[in-house]
This record gives C-alpha cells, sequence and structure tokens, in this order.
C-alpha cells in the first residue's frame, strides 16, 4: 500500500513542477471550453432570405413582414421570378427563399389550404435543417393566425383545414446551443486531456529510461498501474470540477440533476480513458507514436458521439459502432443529468456499460503491461 | 559464503530475429568477487546484463541469480539485485532527496529505514548543498555517484553497473571505483562493465565478450600472462579485434 502512495507522491511532484505542462493542464481546457462552446453552435443567425410574392396580396405582405420581424432573417429582395431567385441562391447572396404562388389569397379563401415554396441551400445539411425549422415555425404561426381570420370570413361552421403543428423544444427550451454544447465539449475535454497525460506519461517514462529502473525492483504490477494511474483520475476528476463551474458562472447551464451522481459516474468513466491510455502506452515506444494513437481514436469518439453530428443521421453500422464509444455514453448521461435531471436509475444501463468497457480496458492495459520484455 | 556462486549461467543467449545479440555465453560469479564484464559496442553485455536482471527473458540457456532462476523467480531476483542502468535513470525532475526517498519507498522500506539512509547517502557523497536541487542539476559524476548509491538502497546481494563511468572524468572515476570497493567490501557482489581498460585491471575476474561469445575469462594477471602482454589493454585489443 505504502509503495502506491510513494509513486502516487511523485507523479504530483512531478506533475505540478513541469511548468511547460501545468497550462497544458489547466488553462489550454479553460479556453477550448470558452472558444468552442461559443464556436460549436447550431444556431444560426442572419439567414440571407429573398421572396417571390406573384400574388401581391395583403395575406402574401403579412407572411413577409413576419420573416422581417424575426431577429434570424435578414429579408434581402424581393425577386420579380423564381428563376432570379434561384439564380441568387446559385451566387450564394441567400441562403433561402419562399416562393408564393399567383393567387395565393384567393385560393386561400377558397380553399382553406394552400402551398408555398419553401427553398433552401442545402450545401451545409445541418445549417438547412436548422433554417427549415425556423423557417416552418413562422410559417406555422402564421397560418395560425391566417385560420382564425379565415374563420370570421367564411361561414363559421366550416372548420379551417390547416393543421397546426406547435413545436415544443423540451428541457432547453429557449434552445439554447450552449446549454447543449456546453456539457459535451467538457466530456470532450476531460476525456482528451487525460487520455493524453496517462498514455504519454508511461511512455515518457520509457523514453528516459526510469521505467527500466521501475522495472527492475520487485514492485507488483498492481501497485505500479495504480499509482501510475491515480493521479490522472484526480486530474480528470479536478477538470471537470473546472468544467463545471466555468459552465455555470459563464455559460449559466442549468444543473438540474444530481451533481453527486455525475462526479460517480465520471469517476468510473475516467478509468476507462486511464485504461485505454496505459493500453496504448504499452504498445508505444515514444510519446510521438502514443500521441498518434491516441488522437486516432479522439478523433473517432468525438465524431461518433453525437457531439457535433446527430447519431440519428449516420449510417446503420456507424450506428452500431457508436455503441461502442464511451465518449458518447459520457455525452448523453452529463446531458441527461444535467438537463433532464436524470436519476440513478435512468442513467443506470449507460453505467452499467461504462463501468464493463472499465473493467475490459483496464484487464487488458494490466494483462499487456509486462515487467519483462 | 565466499565461494558459494551467486550468478550461474550456462549457455544463455538472446536472439533478436536471427541476430544473436548474447551467443551461448556460459561463466558464474562467486559471491563478494568483482566481476568484470567488458567487450567492444554492440558486444551484448547490456542484452546480457538485462536477462540476467529479470527485464528481458533469454531466448534460450540456464540462468540463476542468487539463487533464483531467470525464467520462473524474476521478482525474487528483483528483491536481490540493484542495477545501475547504462543510461542515467533517475529522475531529473526530482530533488536528489526526492530521488532517494521514490526509490527507497518502491523497495518497500519503512519510512524510518529511508529516513536513515537519505541522511547517510547525502552526507557520504557530500550532497548537503544540493541535496535539494533537482537532480537535472547536477554534474554527470555526481549524478552516477547518485545513481550507484541509489540501486545500493536496499543492500542487495549483488548489484549490476552498466558502464558505471562512462563519461566521467578521471577523479571521479576514482572515487567511484573507491565506492565501488566499498560495497564489495559489505559482501555485495558487484557485476561490472566498463570500457576502460584500468579499470579492468581493479576486478577480481574480467570476461570479455566479443560479438555475443566470451572469448576470454580470467584474473586480469593470468589474462595478461596468457597474452604475453603488460595490460588489460593489449589483452583487449588482441581479442576484439580477433
Ligand atoms: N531490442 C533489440 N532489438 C534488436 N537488436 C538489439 C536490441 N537490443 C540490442 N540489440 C543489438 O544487440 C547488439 C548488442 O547490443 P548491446 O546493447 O547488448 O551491446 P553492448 O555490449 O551493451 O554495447 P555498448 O558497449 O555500446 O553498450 C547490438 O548490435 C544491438 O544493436
Ligand atoms: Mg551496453
Amino acid at each position: 500500500m505504502s509503495i502506491i502512495f510513494y509513486i502516487i507522491r511523485k507523479e504530483f511532484k512531478q506533475i505540478f513542477r513541469n511548468k511547460g505542462m501545468l497550462p497544458i493542464i489547466f488553462i489550454l481546457p479553460v479556453l477550448q471550453l470558452i472558444i468552442l462552446s461559443n464556436a460549436a453552435t447550431y444556431e444560426i443567425k442572419n439567414i440571407q432570405f429573398g421572396y417571390v410574392d406573384a400574388d401581391n396580396s395583403s395575406i402574401s405582405r403579412r407572411l413577409i413582414e413576419q420573416f422581417q420581424a424575426s431577429t434570424y432573417f435578414n429579408v434581402s429582395e424581393r425577386f420579380s421570378s423564381e428563376k432570379e431567385a434561384s439564380q441568387a441562391m446559385q451566387e450564394g447572396t441567400i441562403d433561402a427563399y419562399l416562393n408564393i404562388p399567383v393567387h395565393f389569397e384567393r385560393d386561400l379563401q377558397k380553399d382553406k389550404t394552400n402551398a408555398i415554396g419553401v427553398f433552401v441551400d442545402a450545401i451545409d445539411g445541418s445549417a438547412a435543417g436548422v433554417i427549415n425549422v425556423y423557417i416552418s415555425q413562422i410559417i406555422q404561426s402564421y397560418n395560425k393566425n391566417i385560420a382564425m381570420d379565415l374563420i370570421q370570413i367564411s361561414d363559421s361552421v366550416q372548420k379551417p383545414n390547416s393543421i397546426d403543428s406547435i413545436p415544443l423544444f423540451w428541457y432547453n427550451q429557449t434552445l439554447n446551443y450552449k446549454t447543449f454544447m456546453v456539457p459535451g465539449i467538457l466530456v470532450l475535454l476531460v476525456t482528451m486531456i487525460t487520455l493524453f497525460l496517462s498514455g504519454m506519461n508511461i511512455v515518457r517514462e520509457k523514453e528516459i529510461g526510469t521505467l527500466e529502473q521501475i522495472n527492475v525492483t520487485p514492485i507488483k504490477k498492481y501497485q505500479f498501474i495504480i499509482g501510475k494511474l491515480f493521479p490522472f483520475w484526480v486530474l480528470g476528476m479536478g477538470l471537470l470540477t473546472i468544467g463545471l463551474i466555468l459552465a455555470k458562472v459563464i455559460f449559466n447551464v442549468p444543473m438540474i440533476g444530481n451533481l453527486g451522481l455525475l462526479y460517480a459516474y465520471t469517476s468510473v468513466y475516467i478509468l476507462v480513458i486511464l485504461g485505454m491510455g496505459l493500453f496504448i502506452s504499452n504498445f508505444t515506444d515514444t510519446q510521438q507514436q502514443a500521441m498518434f494513437i491516441a488522437w486516432f481514436f479522439v478523433v473517432i469518439f468525438i465524431l461518433m458521439s453525437g457531439l457535433f453530428t446527430p447519431i440519428e443521421s449516420m449510417p446503420k453500422w456507424a450506428q452500431i459502432l457508436t455503441e461502442f464509444n464511451p465518449v458518447k455514453y459520457f455525452v448523453e448521461i452529463i446531458r441527461m443529468v444535467m438537463l433532464k435531471g436524470s436519476g440513478f436509475t435512468d442513467i443506470l444501463p449507460l453505467a452499467i456499460k461504462t463501468l464493463a468497457y472499465a473493467i475490459l480496458m483496464n484487464g487488458l492495459a494490466v494483462w499487456s503491461y509486462k515487467k519483462t520484455s | 559464503m565466499k565461494n558459494k556462486n551467486v550468478i550461474e549461467v550456462e549457455n544463455l543467449s538472446k536472439l533478436f530475429g536471427d541476430f544473436a545479440a548474447v551467443n551461448s555465453i556460459s561463466f558464474h560469479v562467486k559471491a563478494g568477487e568483482i566481476f568484470g564484464f567488458l567487450g567492444a559496442n554492440g558486444a551484448g553485455k547490456t542484452t546480457a546484463i538485462k536477462m540476467l536482471i529479470g527485464i528481458s527473458s533469454p531466448t534460450s540457456g540456464k540462468a540463476t541469480i542468487a539463487g533464483f532462476d531467470v525464467y520462473k523467480e524474476a521478482e525474487s531476483i528483483k528483491k536481490n539485485i540493484g542495477y545501475m542502468s547504462q543510461k542515467f535513470a533517475l529522475y531529473d525532475d526530482l530533488t536528489v532527496k526526492e530521488n532517494i526517498t521514490f526509490f527507497g519507498g518502491i523497495y518497500g522500506l519503512s519510512k524510518k529505514q529511508i529516513d536513515r539512509k537519505r541522511c547517510e547517502l547525502v552526507d557520504e557523497l557530500g550532497l548537503q548543498e544540493v541535496a535539494n536541487s533537482l537532480v537535472s542539476s547536477l554534474p554527470l559524476g555526481w549524478k552516477q555517484k547518485l545513481a550507484f548509491s541509489v540501486s545500493l538502497l536496499h543492500d542487495p546481494k549483488i548489484v549490476f553497473l552498466d558502464e558505471p563511468t562512462g563519461g566521467v572524468d578521471p577523479i571521479t572515476r576514482r572515487q567511484f571505483w573507491e565506492m565501488i570497493y566499498k560495497a564489495a567490501h559489505n559482501g555485495t557482489t558487484i557485476f561490472v562493465t566498463t570500457h576502460y581498460m584500468d579499470e579492468a585491471e581493479y576486478c577480481d575476474r574480467v570476461s570479455i565478450m566479443v560479438n555475443g561469445k566470451i572469448e576470454a575469462l580470467d584474473t586480469p594477471k593470468k589474462l595478461k600472462a596468457h597474452y604475453k602482454t603488460d595490460t588489460m589493454n593489449d589483452v583487449f585489443l588482441k581479442l576484439a579485434r580477433g
């Protein structure tokens, strides 16, 4: 037991003495959290918006006014034909346009329903999706008002045919993307930093030859591994804490759920990452090699975590792969706990998976760590 | 005790692919001996030592160290040996005292023992002034002496020194050998490699390794007589040139 203590103490001394590493450990993540959380947003403002109004009626003008009133749209130009509008989109001067057909008002009053064309530049698929949602929302609310008017105009027996769907965003009602992104990016930081540091740390000892010096002592494998990994476990928990404080203070992210639960989960999660770091270091001889391999996994884990791209829109095989992505588990859980207030039983299935992962990774790491080559 | 073999090696080999870095070497070392393990660069000395101290598995052959088998009882061997690697392997970013404490700690010494050893060692090496300085700031000779002392912290039966005096000035080398003699006097068996032939003269017996094989093994005096030269240097040159 006390042997482990000597290793832990030495490790902490080295971490806090390394003037090059300390900023990397604590300042970079803070900067990343602030920069990424502001940059990585799905919220889209200043949508360049044009329209073709062949009807030019009071109803069609009211619809356009709705767009002008919205803060998301810059209503730029009224095009005289659909061809012109399409040309403008081709050139990239507008992101979306609306095509209101002739006799729009007349047909609406006659048939109680009508269609208008919505065209969105879909080069950036996810942005297009968001723009589409915004446009639909405006049309929906307009639709509702129109329907009211129509009831008054025509014989009140007949019900308006237009369907009224009101999108309701649960848990993140204001659709504040920072609320959504900050916890995810926090996961990313905790993962990257602990993986890189733990992986590189042991390889570094290989490089400078001190690992060999340790391997000629009668130290037990488990003593060495626990002593080596514990400091990075503490570091990971520290990063989580700093991140949560920033999330609260700077981004005002709600913390509805139980923080204790989040910490309990994270304590298991970090074990997965540390096991991975040790495993990587067992198969590499230089810090560069370790770094490359760690990067390889981190990039895959992040891109397949549902953080930046929705898992639902991935091909089936990729969706299956994401089931083996610990980062995905944590992103889901941190959002569940912080934003939805999920409790122990809600996160239990994912937590069990994580625990199994931790046992597997550390088992592999311990097995592949050899004192004798 | 004096005549007991603490190292017994028989036909020990290590292959890297097809290349035999150590090619069927056999020898033994008696308790309390200073055994010089000579050979040109790349002869296979370090490779052989790594097998003896239990951090590299032999390809074939037999070896027992302090009575323990290198294949099956590597961890028991480690309790009984000290090792100073060819590459300086203390922590540059820890102080002199911290290095002593750390290695004492992982050898399982008690806190009391560590405290006592630390004081003794700092005094003996005359490191009082720099005891709290980072090891990186020490001159090479001091570092080497410190590394040697650290390898003796747990009072091992045998200590393996792989080129302990490489790159060190003559005065420090001399002091280093005084330390070696002192350890040998206290009953520690010394297994040492060196490229300095004057140092070979200080050994009780030396072996000379050429291309993975031991080509000669005897006391310096007998070797010189056998090869009809006055210095170990000439013995070495004759053998190494083939
Ligand atoms: N892991 C390895 N894989 C392949 N070849 C190796 C390995 N380790 C050592 N060798 C080769 O084995 C030979 C013996 O190397 P070794 O380090 O044992 O020599 P040495 O006698 O200690 O030399 P020096 O005096 O330079 O320290 C060298 O040719 C070396 O290149
Ligand atoms: Mg060598």
